[in-house]
């Protein structure tokens, strides 16, 4: 399909990802009028309702970006929603300091291509202000001190909305959670007083001191989020791509080998192909063996694996059956 | 890929949790991970089977306690369909979650266990799903095996919940003879009931038509927010960003804006794909107009041949959301509707339904939790809307406690008060 097509809105289109989104799948004459959205079309809609519907309502909004996959589509669809007019809130990103050097590469460049404020939250900066107490020993990890910056930026800055690229089917307390988040004074989250949430009908009510933490991708799973990178032709991290690594095996998980992380005995390095299925800390975020290279294969990959994303790949959420409800309910992101 | 939003309604003893484990069971759905966990945790418990419940039950609360509190969630694809289950619980203290997971759905799963048949859970659960204007009801009989898969059980459940639905504004009703635990008749066609030729239940999920359940007619354009970039690149352009609610608007169409009632032509329809000839719910666009008018986030663009209806005065059904307070007349609430948010006051219960025998209950002074009925709202501002049964997005709006910032109403909209 030729780039002048795309704006043929009821042309019977190509089939799966060669389709633009706004196209309908099938125009069925005969029937009358017949149009649907294709599933990416129909998510990409509702998120860029939710994220227009934020920028109306609220003073403050930011749009947390890490440079993992998600992140990555959320700024996409916030370009989206706001195209011509650039985006009219900053980006924020919580720095543990620990993170791949790839993605931090990424995530400048792609702030700078776009023109957007960032606002780096850093939680070494907290560790040497004394705000947060780093963690000691092999497993230490600065996942948890990341709550405390988050809601110090948050603070700082007076954001009264906060977009993250949370999904619910990443874990089951995350299902359990509204697109419209809310969080009081503390940035806690309370799932028994949660605001019901009807149709397109979202409440941005708040006091001053409380925010919103909104997530349009909540109903996107991890195929969708490939789906639409591959669609979109969406630049990401090389770190998702199959590459040489030394790593080391800890918990049965694939850990790359980094300044950060010190090995116990017995955890013997060596060099593997691999990739990573999600992107956090390098202290907490295992690499999958894996060969595939280019989108196209990571979405066939995803399509037939039979572990989910954070089981795979996040050390984090293993620590009990309510790990995340545990850590939300804090304020995490 | 099409998307199909359906709500399951049910309690753990119809085997709704075993039901959804079991579509995303055998559609591959349930990762190996997760699935051992669910073991782990089964075992620890000393239950019989992998209880399919912790996969939905999310929260401390709910695992602890064995029940379902909170919509859940659940997303699953075929090969011909992506789905997004909206999990519900089925009891009455948790009838503004049913509601809640109900307002997004394009088709409503109404479990029945046929040893119990129609009991009066199974009336309230098609009542809410006729309320909330969900177009497609699937009623799966459950337990077939403990009735050994007898006919003449499944018949009587059909013409009874026939009966019943004959007095709900429900257009499409499918049922199912199915064993969730066995698997009869949920992907697979179950050997043991030959008598029936209908669908499987995956089947008919994967081929209900629902491409025409949205409104295409009335052309409905709520303004959400004013895109002005004021760049070099574009330094006029002035477009009118938000969602499609009903119709199909073409370049060229002449329409009209409320409130000011200014009449004017669709100059454009822009994405940042690029621009479209048509946009159709729920389609996220931007849409120019030919005149530079006063046009703000709030307003809304229709056809001059037919709009919906302006008033301040509207009559709707209320469910009822709030623990802390009632309802009642002389309240003030904030609304909102599509993009628009006003202040309004109750000014009467017409009454309440028992949502059980669907009996109006008159001279009723407020409404509780969970209760449903019938009021007459006014608004400082007009309305733009229509009858919830012919647009569920211009229909329906949320009432909002200005005191605590809740949400605690959701109302569906019947007709402007006389």
């Amino acid at each position: 399909m030729s780039n002048g097509d795309r704006a043929a809105s009821t042309a019977a289109g190509g089939q799966g990802g060669n389709r633009k989104v706004g196209e309908p799948v099938s125009y069925k004459p005969g029937l009358g009028m017949a149009y649907e959205l294709s599933h990416l079309g129909a998510l990409e809609a509702e998120a860029i309702h939710i994220i227009r519907e934020v920028a109306a309502e609220f003073e403050r909004p930011g749009l947390l970006f890490s440079g993992g996959k998600d992140s990555i589509v959320m700024l996409r669809l916030a370009e989206k929603a706001f195209w011509p007019q650039r985006l009219p809130f900053p980006v924020v990103h919580i720095d543990t300091g620990h993170n791949f050097p790839e993605v931090m590469e990424f995530r400048d460049r792609r702030v700078a291509e776009m023109s957007i404020r960032l606002v780096v939250g850093s939680v070494q900066d907290a560790i040497d202000a004394g705000r947060v107490v780093e963690e000691r020993g092999p497993r230490a990890s600065r996942n948890r001190l990341q709550t405390t910056v988050l809601l110090d930026t948050i603070q700082q800055h007076a954001f009264d909305a906060v977009f993250g690229g949370a999904r619910r089917d990443e874990e089951r307390a995350r299902a359990k959670e509204r697109i419209y988040s809310f969080r009081d004074e503390f940035g806690q989250w309370d799932p028994k007083q949660q605001r019901p949430e009807l149709w397109n009908l979202y409440n941005g009510r708040h006091r001053k001191g409380e925010h919103i933490r909104v997530f349009p991708l909540s109903n996107w799973t991890e195929l969708d989020i490939w789906q639409y990178l591959a669609q979109e032709q969406l630049e990401i991290p090389s770190v998702y791509y199959a590459h040489r690594r030394e790593v080391f095996q800890r918990d049965g998980m694939l850990m790359a080998t980094s300044p950060f992380l010190e090995q116990l005995e017995g955890e013997e390095p060596f060099e593997a192909t691999v990739r990573f299925r999600t992107i956090g800390d390098m202290t907490c975020t295992a690499a999958v063996a894996s060969e595939a290279a280019d989108v196209e294969t990571i979405v066939a990959e995803i399509a037939a694996t039979r572990i989910t994303e954070r089981g795979a790949s996040r050390a984090d959420d293993r620590t009990s059956d309510a790990a995340m409800e545990d850590r939300k309910r804090e304020g995490y992101f | 890929m099409e998307l199909l939003r359906f709500a399951t309604v049910g309690s753990v003893d119809d085997g709704k949790s075993t039901l959804i484990g079991r579509l995303l069971y055998d559609s591959k759905s349930i990762l190996q991970d997760a699935w051992d966990a669910m073991e782990r945790t089964s075992k620890s418990r000393g239950d019989e089977y992998v209880n399919l419940a912790l996969l939905t039950d999310g929260l401390r609360a709910e695992r602890e306690q064995g029940i379902t509190i909170d919509v859940a969630y659940r997303y699953f694809a075929t090969p011909k369909r992506k789905f997004i289950i909206a999990d519900t619980p089925g009891h009455i203290q948790y009838t503004r979650n049913m509601v809640t997971g109900a307002s997004t759905a394009d088709l409503a799963l109404i479990l029945i266990d046929a040893r119990e048949g129609m009991v009066e859970q199974s009336r309230r659960h098609a009542f809410i799903s006729s309320l909330l204007g969900i177009p497609h009801l699937v009623v799966c009989v459950n337990k077939m095996d403990l009735v050994d898969y007898d006919r003449a059980v499944f018949d009587r459940i059909k013409a009874e919940f026939t009966a019943f639905a004959s007095r709900l504004q429900v257009t499409d009703v499918t049922f199912v003879p199915i064993s969730a635990l066995k698997g009869d008749n949920v992907v697979d066609r179950s050997e043991h009931m030959p008598w029936y030729q209908g669908p499987t239940l995956m089947h008919h999920l994967e081929e209900v038509h629902i491409a025409s359940d949205d409104n295409y007619i009335d052309v409905r354009f709520p303004v959400q927010y004013v895109i002005r970039p004021q760049s070099s690149d574009y330094p006029d352009y002035r477009g009118y960003a938000g969602t499609v609610a009903g119709g199909v608007l073409r370049p060229g169409d002449d329409v009209v804006v409320l409130p000011s009632g200014f009449s004017t032509r669709v100059a454009g329809i822009d994405t940042c794909d690029g621009p479209v000839r048509e946009a159709f719910p729920p389609m996220s666009v931007i849409v120019r107009l030919e005149d530079d008018l006063d046009v703000s986030r709030g307003d809304m663009i229709c056809r001059p041949q037919n709009r919906p209806t302006a008033s301040h005065d509207v009559e709707a059904m209320v469910c009822w959301m709030s623990e802390d307070t009632e309802l009642a007349p002389g309240r003030r609430y904030s609304l909102k509707h599509t993009t628009r948010s006003v202040r309004t006051v109750v000014q009467d219960i017409r009454y309440r339904i028992d949502v059980n025998t669907l009996h109006r209950d008159l001279g009723v002074e407020g409404l509780k939790l969970n209760e449903i009925g019938r009021i007459h709202l006014r608004t400082t501002a007009p309305l733009f809307f229509d009858e919830y049964r012919r647009n569920r997005l211009t229909g329906s709006f949320i009432l909002v406690d200005e005191a605590t910032n809740n949400t605690v109403g959701a109302g569906m909209i019947l007709h402007p008060t006389d």
